[in-house]
């Protein structure tokens, strides 16, 4: 059963699972967050089987509450990530991410006339269309697609 | 108005167009008004464009303020590798206005974000060129009278033309009926025609002039580039298609004025030049005046 190989991952006492991420992007999701430059305990595992998506990650950061504008950011390369927020071995809270109106600092543009491509710029997009997920450069006032997205 | 950056024609809205226009028309009337007198004015080309330069840089004269700045990048200290930051920064101590070119999309937003002072968009990239807009809006104003109700035919490179984007975001405020006449290669986009769409402005697509040349009061004519054919046989094909010929305008209204961003190559026979229909070389003129009206306006002295 695929809850007894997550729990295979090890359990925490206190902090907060992230599941449903894409293999692929196990490594983003990590970066985008800060993980690489904390030091709390973190567990990941990658290339877990799911029916849903084929082949996910999770990661497991002990002590650690995410705020929700922080999290969002990952909407954008792990829309279906789940949250559970675990206090002393127990799930007290579930949540989903949800793409920001404002998506600031993660993903490049695609046009590559655009002077964010050329200079030490912060990417910064609006979000014309959420079921599409379609990112309009602040800059070039071109868009992005999903297709497209690459991560700074 | 004061104080505020123009990049995208967006950024105005409806009165500050209108203000804008109205203020232009009192420049044309009276066009020597020193009310730069002691202001320095930036004029960063990092590319050429000396018709824009030229009309921008006379704009300031006329006002009676100073030009400081460069004419391409070759002169100046982004060849020595300088950021458009640092640049922007740097001159932002220096004058009380930026006028920029420069050959990447965006450049501008960013540079009003790093300066000091307000910056005036002169062109970047394909992305937006707002005076042009605004010359045309005055043009349009001053040929018709007004800019409500006025049926506007668009015609040729429809999809990668800025100017014919920023003309139809900004006659959006006015109620037109669009008539929008292209290769099918090089038709509007989508996310234009959507824009009108959730306005509910009218508009209609074509593939040749046809009659419609009759109903419009304004022929904006755009360059259709060989280089934007996927296929060099399909430009061969419709090339002649989007010429305007005078005899074409025989049967077109009397106050029918056909405008032109400039240059131009063949688009517009020569034989139209002459027919007093021919507004571009005039539209081209309005420009210093249109930007005479921006620049004072930004600077909060008219
Ligand atoms: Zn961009």
């Amino acid at each position: 059963m695929e809850l007894n190989k997550e729990l295979k991952v090890s359990a925490i006492k206190d902090g907060t699972v992230i599941d449903h991420i894409p293999a692929d992007n196990l490594f983003k999701v990590i970066n985008i967050l800060g993980l690489h430059s904390i030091t709390n305990q973190i567990t990941f595992g990658t290339n877990l089987e799911s029916l849903r998506m084929g082949r996910k990650a999770i990661i497991k950061v002990s002590d650690k509450y995410f705020e929700d504008d922080e999290i969002n950011k990952i909407a954008l390369i792990a829309p279906q990530a789940k949250l559970n927020i675990i206090k002393d071995y127990v799930v007290i809270e579930k949540k989903v991410v949800e793409i920001q109106d404002e998506v600031i600092g993660i993903v490049k543009c695609f046009n590559p006339k655009c002077i964010t491509n050329q200079e030490h710029i912060v990417t910064r997009f609006q979000l014309v269309d959420r079921e599409n997920v379609v990112l309009k450069c602040h800059y070039c006032e071109k868009v992005t697609m999903p297709e497209h997205f690459t991560i700074v | 108005m004061k104080g505020k950056s123009l990049v995208s024609i967006t950024d105005f809205s409806k009165n500050e167009i209108l203000r804008i226009v109205d203020l232009a028309a009192d420049f044309e009337a009276n066009p020597n008004q020193k009310l730069l007198d002691g202001k320095v004015v930036a004029s960063l080309f990092f590319e050429p464009s000396t018709r824009t330069r030229l009309s921008f840089e006379t704009a300031i004269n006329r006002l009676g303020g100073r030009v400081v700045g460069f004419s391409d990048s070759s002169s100046s200290s982004t060849t020595k590798g300088e950021t458009l930051k640092d640049t922007t920064i740097m001159v932002s101590n220096y004058a009380d206005l930026i006028v920029m070119r420069h050959p990447y999309e965006g450049s501008a937003r960013f540079a009003s974000e790093v300066s000091s002072v307000p910056v005036i968009n002169a062109g970047d990239g394909a992305n937006q060129h707002p005076s042009q807009t605004l010359l045309d809006l005055y043009s349009i104003k001053k040929t018709q009278g007004t800019l409500n109700n006025l049926t506007i035919a668009i015609v040729g490179d429809l999809k990668y033309g800025r100017t014919v984007h920023s003309l139809l975001m900004a006659m959006s405020h006015f109620n037109p009926v669009f008539h929008f006449i292209s290769p099918i290669e090089l038709k509007m986009p989508d996310e234009y025609k959507i824009f009108l769409k959730n306005r509910n402005i009218k508009f209609e697509e074509h593939i040749e002039f046809g009659e419609t040349i009759n109903e419009a009061d304004i022929l904006y004519m755009t360059r259709v580039q060989k280089e934007r054919f996927a296929e060099p046989m399909e430009y061969e094909k419709v090339k002649n298609a989007f010429i305007l010929k005078n005899a074409m305008l025989s049967r077109s209204k009397d106050n029918l004025k056909v405008l032109h961003p400039l240059p131009r190559v063949n688009e517009i026979h020569e034989d139209v030049d002459n027919n007093l229909k021919a507004y571009y070389f005039q539209q081209a003129k309005n420009g210093v005046f249109t930007r005479m009206a921006i620049i004072s306006s930004i600077l909060g002295v008219k």
